[in-house]
């Protein structure tokens, strides 16, 4: 049982059990006022930042709504969302998003559980490695991507003229390799980050008592590291997924979405953007928005990620 | 109570530096605004152009204070541009009297409401002497609605010492091209084939070349007839029968420039300004880079090749209309278009201007340094030959749509099916027309 579970019978007792509020002396009610009068002014800057741009992104999703055709604005009701699902661009550039967070996500725990592993146990020059390693994290997205095109483009690019012959940004498979490679070499350093203030919470007592009791490296890590780590690692896997789920910028400069690596981000400044389609690429901000915040609760409810500083292990 | 006071004293003190804060900038921006006020500002927004604030001077000079040009310069990229312009147009901004349209947006933003028709005088100065090809990209519903500014049309480059004649017609082009591979010599044909505009261009000169048409005349129904099916099999030939570059569907027009200065070229379809950049990068080469117009589809007629260039539009929110419309007619004046022709390359509108071959500074002798049609347009005579041949992009409000929808189901062009793809193109490109459907 947790805190809060117990801490809710002791309250109801002291009010002796009444449903509705306890009477409150005119003091408490003027400081509650004062309190709410207090956030209020926080909670509206909240909801109309936050709040609004989403309900009216919504009400958009409803309506036929061309900023070209400004005279056949109508609303339309799911219209949109039935025009989008039934779409093949939209399915196929839903696959490759998910296909790349996947792939790219979970290479880069892998990566970026070994890059912390070596950082965390650097001896001398500890903060000149850390600090190193976050560079590729630091540079703009765009001047990246741009470097990694030039790179992979056959006579002006290193890597493109190892292969003789060949133009890997023009093929689909290749392509989307490289995609995932610049969103991994990007990001890797931050979830090595992550995962690097996950290994500090590993007490080095329950190390040298694994092994004293004869485990190995690999059980040490997967035993004892691992589950002690396990909130920091979720933690880390939410944020990356999130972010690579909202995958745009490598793939505007590395394909422009040619060749099916469209993804639905892309897709949808497509229709926002370009095609000034404020009804169909609204409701494709809608179904991205929904996607994100299905992916949040499967991590939170499911897997029990708990947001830093919450309880340490949510919920399990 | 005391010391609630000193509660709130505290808590205000923050509060009344940021407002003395926010008036001393207040104050700021309006010393700046006042210290710029002084007389009527008519603004401009314009792609990048290097010489185009000489010509803006130059106008503002002829205005003699009554109002002065600011040039605002728009983003480097074709969508780009569009968007900035768009999103503030639909917002109503007051800000924009001129804008510099992409000659296939015209029909966008008249349709839209953000641009002002020309009439009367206006009307007849912007027309005046235009060729017909540019006019037309000017044009919506029989009514103008942007001067032409500058004009632009693709031809086709080669290396005579690779192909002493020039090919007549794509097929030609295509047998060359096999034979000379045949020989190990270069042998490829470069053109814009990446998943964007410029695919489009090269689709849309195929199908008027072939005498065919993607949309009906008014712009509202597809038609993709027999001439779009034929264009089709022409890009299905030509991209799998290995003369393509191995990066064509990530090409666009400086690469394609790349590819051919690095010799593995034999034929080469893209817009003139590749001759300065050859003529300054591999001058000793010059003499052989030679030009003809684009190939032609059905032999004996000639090719029609698809223009680009811009226009100028007066922005249907702008609150100094009169003032706009004289001082678009200025910046692409017969001076303003020869003056930029001959300083950033862009070939002009109006016909006179290709036969007139006096130097910029005509006291002296033409020379590289004051260019005439002569030295800066050694291929007037073919650009002028393909402008009366000339095949506009579709007219049609939905332009953009059209141009993704398209270039995404022409991509890659090797994996055409002429049949299928013309199908599907019917399919999505009416959805495209009425703003229905998803673009990809």
């Amino acid at each position: 049982m947790t805190v809060a579970d117990s801490a809710a019978p002791a309250a109801t007792a002291v009010n002796g059990g009444k449903r509705g509020k306890p009477p409150l002396s005119e003091g408490k009610k003027a400081e509650r006022r004062l309190g709410l009068l207090l956030c209020a002014p926080a909670a509206i800057v909240m909801i109309a930042v936050t709040g609004w741009p989403i309900i009216y992104s919504i009400w958009l999703s409803l309506q036929r709504y061309d900023l070209r055709f400004p005279g056949q604005q109508e609303f339309v009701g799911f219209d949109n969302y039935a025009a989008v699902l039934t779409n093949s661009y939209w399915w196929t550039a839903f696959a490759t998003t998910m296909g790349l967070t996947v792939v790219s996500v979970a290479i880069e725990l892998v990566l970026g559980m070994a890059l912390a592993l070596v950082m965390h146990r650097t001896l001398v020059a500890r903060g000149l490695v850390r600090t190193v390693s976050l560079i590729p994290y630091g540079i703009v997205t765009v001047v990246a991507a741009f470097s990694w095109y030039y790179a992979w483009t056959p006579k002006t690019g290193y890597l493109a003229n190892l292969f003789v012959d060949s133009a890997p940004l023009t093929d689909w498979l290749s392509s989307l390799s490289i995609i995932v490679l610049a969103e991994v070499w990007k990001t890797t350093p931050f979830m090595a980050l992550l995962l690097m203030a996950g290994l500090a919470l590993v007490p080095d007592d329950l190390l040298k008592a694994a092994s004293m009791d004869g485990a190995g490296p690999w059980q040490r890590f997967t035993k004892v590291m691992l589950p002690v780590m396990k909130p920091a690692i979720l933690v880390a896997l939410l944020f990356r997924t999130l972010d690579a789920f909202r995958i745009f910028d490598n793939i505007f400069v590395l394909t422009n979405g040619a060749q099916d690596t469209s993804s639905v981000s892309m897709q949808t400044y497509n229709n926002l953007i370009k095609g000034l389609n404020l009804g169909i690429g609204s409701t494709m901000a809608v179904l991205i928005f929904l996607t994100v915040a299905i992916i949040a609760f499967i991590f939170i409810k499911v897997f029990g990620t708990a947001a830093p500083g919450s309880d340490p292990g949510g919920k399990r | 109570m005391g010391k609630a006071n000193a509660r709130n004293r505290r808590g205000r003190s923050p509060g009344r530096a940021l407002s003395v804060l926010g008036a001393g900038l207040m104050a700021a921006g309006l010393l700046t605004a006042c210290g710029s006020s002084d007389g009527l500002k008519i603004n401009i927004y314009y792609a990048p152009e290097d010489n185009f604030q000489k010509v803006v001077d130059q106008c503002n000079t002829k205005a003699g204070g009554r109002y002065e040009i600011v040039y605002n310069k728009l983003p480097r990229g074709a969508d780009g541009q569009r968007e900035q312009m768009v999103r503030r147009l639909a917002a109503g901004d007051e800000g924009l009297d001129i804008l510099g349209l992409d000659v296939n947006w015209v029909a966008e933003f008249a349709e839209a409401g953000w641009a002002e028709e020309w009439t009367g005088g206006n009307k007849a100065q912007a027309t005046a002497g235009v060729l017909p090809g540019p006019l037309e990209t000017a044009t919506w519903n029989g009514k103008l609605y942007a001067a032409p500014k500058n004009t632009n049309v693709q031809l086709l480059w080669y290396d005579d010492r690779v192909t002493p004649a020039p090919p007549e017609t794509w097929d030609q082009m295509i047998d060359q091209a096999l034979a000379l591979k045949a020989q190990g010599k270069p042998s490829e044909i470069l053109f814009t084939g990446a998943q964007y505009e410029g695919l489009v261009v090269i689709y849309n000169t195929l199908v008027e070349s072939a005498g065919g048409r993607i949309l009906s005349e008014d712009g509202k129904s597809v038609v993709m007839d027999q001439g779009a099916v034929k264009a089709l099999e022409i890009l299905k030939r030509v991209t799998s029968s290995g003369i393509t570059n191995a990066s064509l569907t990530n090409q666009k027009e400086d690469e394609v420039r790349q590819a051919f200065q690095d010799g593995t070229g034999a034929f080469e379809l893209n817009w003139p300004f590749v001759y300065p950049s050859f003529k300054k990068e591999k001058p000793d080469d010059l003499q052989h880079f030679k030009w003809a117009t684009y190939p032609s589809v059905v032999p004996g007629q000639p090719a029609r090749t698809t223009i680009g260039g811009y226009d100028l539009a007066v922005s249907t929110a702008s609150r100094h209309k009169p003032e706009a419309f004289e001082a678009a007619l200025c910046l692409r004046s017969p001076e303003s278009q020869k003056f930029s022709a001959l300083n950033d390359g862009v070939p002009p509108t109006l016909e006179a201007l290709y036969t007139d071959t006096t130097p910029l500074d005509p006291t002296k002798p033409a020379s590289d340094d004051n260019p005439s049609m002569d030295t800066q347009y050694p291929m007037r005579e073919t650009i002028l030959e393909a402008l009366k041949n000339a095949a506009v992009r579709p007219l049609t409000p939905a332009y953009q749509n059209l141009s993704t929808v398209m270039s995404k189901v022409l991509s890659p062009p090797a994996a055409i099916d002429p049949q299928a793809t013309a199908e599907e193109l019917r399919k999505q490109l009416a959805d495209a027309l009425e703003s229905k459907g998803v673009i990809p």
